[in-house]
């Protein structure tokens, strides 16, 4: 019974703590955001949406509610990643939740803005309340406790008909060596039309404590705009992130999402696709790959409001040992959105009797004239296709990591960015210990 | 080359094989023939090391050692190649990439260098003439919506990269018209050699035509019941099973 107490104490600390912070920043948003936290509180084992995932008593287990809003202090740890190597143009580094101006490097290009979130509702406000002030925020808990209580963030703006070759990386660094560290970080993206412009995030912890991070993103696609992301999540450690990402888009537009999670103690994604234009096309693809104890929990909506418009996602995952896989994902076709194309796939492999995935496909479709599919599927490794590699003279380690690589291929293979391709397929062959 | 004694096996709880005796020499082809249930496509299996069979009682020497004990991907470094009756399909695993690793998976066993891509890739065409394969073919994922021909051809070609010692085709006719049979076998005849031997496991006597045998052996009930000279196959083809089956019953 303790723990119930305990869990309930933390949820009332929390929002109360979150009441007396005094943010000169973002006033209204955030006291909207609190009192909506207010009324539902955060998940319990009851909440149809956290089912599986029991992020709040791994939250209380770890963190104390004050330890959950206090300002992490800096960190000084330098980012080692080939990444920041293979993409230099634009680099932005968040270290314990603040913007890092000594990692970041911007450089300037006419008709994009990369600023500090905080920088921009000061200098750009125009902009923001106009396309921000009524985007369709996320009603997760998680979501409302970062739109109330923010550190930091960045704000984009790709103009007109400006095509940004080069992607901007941004980098979620934690550094809990010897505390430990919860950041609360925002992106907002608006893509004007016929722009075009990729974005790759990464979280990058060190240290042993325990991290929280959560992360609220709000992308807008304007028409005839493209927008590419990358989500990679291969943090060692115990890391706890929640991630709400909302993009929106308008006619004739197009997203392609990649996310790739392969470590981590906790993760929860929120992807929502809001498809309010005809003619749009939105690709999104995800692999998580876990072991150990990790939960990986992929929540995604995809929400056709608009007739014409073409959606399609493939979801892969391999779960190790004891770890957890969730994916739930939900396609809504509003009545007046004929002629919608949707199809959803999520195929997951267990190798070990331990692992577990929880896989619901939720599709709600009032219009008529549509075409729209979903299939999940769960197995184990192909015993037939192991034996007719060992056939062959290739050893049964060798022969598992072939059929596990082809696995992962299909999304890896759905990179266009060749250069992305070779960082995230080096990462996944580690992984899998590819050795062929 | 091949010596097997009082072979029985089991998957689960049902025997299959009931005392299987056979010898193959180098240069030998042997014809397993059988009607459907009678163990044939087990003595394959076991041959080849699939996990599901129990070997219960009797051994199997090949080369002076003790095939039962061997991985399966061992047996095949050893020189022992089963053509799958079902060929398995691999989404994501191209034919080209996987032979380039069987083959230097292979060839490390044997104490060789490893090939580089570009001695893999002659030797390959060179291989491709053989079976009469089509390249593009093996540029894709393995198997995958392959017709039953293209599948079975890409069993020999692979026969044709790894050269066995002892090749087990596992009913390698079926599915096949009468063009995809006679490009099968004649791979197979091309590979042929005074040091290698082939053991041909069919319900048919149609491939025979093509793969002339050395040896007849008639399974019927986990047990070989005649065995003769390539008339014994025409013979079957004439007769049918029944005979066999009679005379069985009545000893």
């Amino acid at each position: 019974m303790s723990t119930i107490t305990d869990k309930e104490n933390f949820s009332t600390t929390l929002i109360d703590s979150l009441l007396s912070l005094h943010h000169s920043n973002d006033k209204d948003a955030r006291s909207v955001a609190q009192e909506e936290l207010k009324k539902w509180g955060l998940p319990t084992a009851k909440s149809e949406e956290y089912k599986f995932t029991p992020i709040t008593r791994i939250l209380a287990k770890n963190f104390s509610a004050e330890e959950l809003l206090v300002e992490p202090s800096a960190s000084k740890i330098k980012i080692e990643d080939t990444l920041l190597s293979e993409f230099p143009e634009n680099v932005v580094v968040f270290s314990n939740g603040r913007f890092d101006e000594s990692q970041s490097s911007l450089k300037s290009m006419k008709g994009l803005t990369i600023i500090p979130l905080k920088q921009a509702i000061e200098q750009k406000s125009e902009v923001i309340e106009a396309h921000f002030k009524s985007f369709p925020r996320s009603k997760d808990p998680f979501g409302l406790l970062n739109a109330a209580c923010w550190q930091d963030g960045l704000f984009v703006h790709v103009e007109k008909n400006i095509a940004v070759s080069s992607p901007l990386v941004v980098i979620n660094q934690h550094d809990a060596g010897t505390a430990k560290v919860s950041s609360h970080s925002r992106l907002l993206v608006l893509i004007e039309q016929g722009a075009d412009f990729s974005v790759i995030e990464k979280t990058v912890t060190t240290g042993n404590q325990p991290v929280f991070h959560s992360l609220n993103e709000e992308i807008k696609v304007l028409a005839n705009a493209s927008f590419k992301y990358y989500k990679i999540q291969n943090d060692p450690g115990d890391l706890i992130q929640v991630s709400n990402t909302t993009i929106y888009q308008e006619n004739s537009s197009r997203t392609d999402t990649y996310t790739f999670s392969l470590d981590g103690k906790l993760i929860r994604n929120n992807l929502s696709i809001l498809i309010d234009g005809e003619g749009c096309e939105s690709h999104f693809f995800g692999l998580y790959l876990t072991k150990g104890e990790t939960l990986v929990d992929n929540h995604t909506v995809v929400d056709h409001m608009k007739p014409n418009s073409f959606s399609n996602e493939l979801y892969k995952g391999l779960m190790d040992e004891k770890s957890k896989g969730v994916f739930n994902g939900k396609i809504y076709v509003r009545p007046h959105a004929q002629k919608t194309n949707a199809f959803q796939s999520n195929r997951n492999i267990l190798l070990s009797d331990t692992a577990t995935i929880n896989t619901k496909p939720q599709l709600e479709i009032w219009a008529d004239d549509v075409k729209c599919s979903h299939g999940c599927t769960t197995g184990q490794l192909d015993e037939e296709a192991l034996f007719y590699l060992q056939s062959r003279g290739i050893p049964k380690s060798t022969a598992k990591a072939m059929l596990l690589y082809a696995f992962a291929g299909e999304v890896l293979e759905a990179i266009k960015d060749e250069r992305l391709r070779e960082y995230i397929d080096g990462m996944i062959s580690e992984r899998l210990h590819k050795n062929f | 080359m091949l010596k097997i004694k009082n072979l029985h096996a089991r998957v689960e709880e049902k025997q299959i094989l009931n005392g299987i005796n056979l010898e193959v020499k180098p240069g030998e082809v042997h014809a397993i023939m059988g009607p459907n249930g009678s163990g044939k496509s087990t003595l394959a299996s076991v041959l080849a090391g699939r996990e599901d069979f129990e070997v219960t009682e009797g051994t199997i020497e090949f080369l002076g050692k003790n095939l039962l004990e061997m991985e399966p991907e061992d047996r095949a470094r050893e020189g022992v190649f089963l053509a799958f009756q079902y060929p398995v399909e691999i989404p994501g695993v191209s034919t080209v990439n996987f032979m380039k690793t069987a083959l230097n998976k292979i060839r490390e066993y044997r104490g060789q260098d490893t090939l580089d891509a570009v001695s893999f890739l002659t030797l390959m065409k060179e291989k491709i003439k053989l079976v009469e394969i089509d390249q593009a073919l093996l540029n894709r994922s393995l198997n995958e919506g392959f017709s039953g021909g293209e599948k079975k051809r890409n069993e020999i070609f692979q026969m044709a990269m790894l050269e066995p010692k002892l090749a087990i085709l596992d009913e390698t006719d079926s599915g096949l018209d009468i063009d995809a049979l006679r490009i099968v076998a004649n791979g197979v005849n091309k590979l042929k050699t005074k040091d290698n031997a082939t053991i041909v496991v069919t319900h048919y006597q149609r491939l025979l035509e093509y793969i002339v045998p050395d040896y007849v052996h008639v399974l019927y009930k986990g047990r070989i019941v005649k065995s003769g000279s390539k008339e014994l196959a025409l013979e079957l083809e004439e007769k049918g099973y029944d005979w066999i089956k009679s005379e069985v019953e009545v000893a």
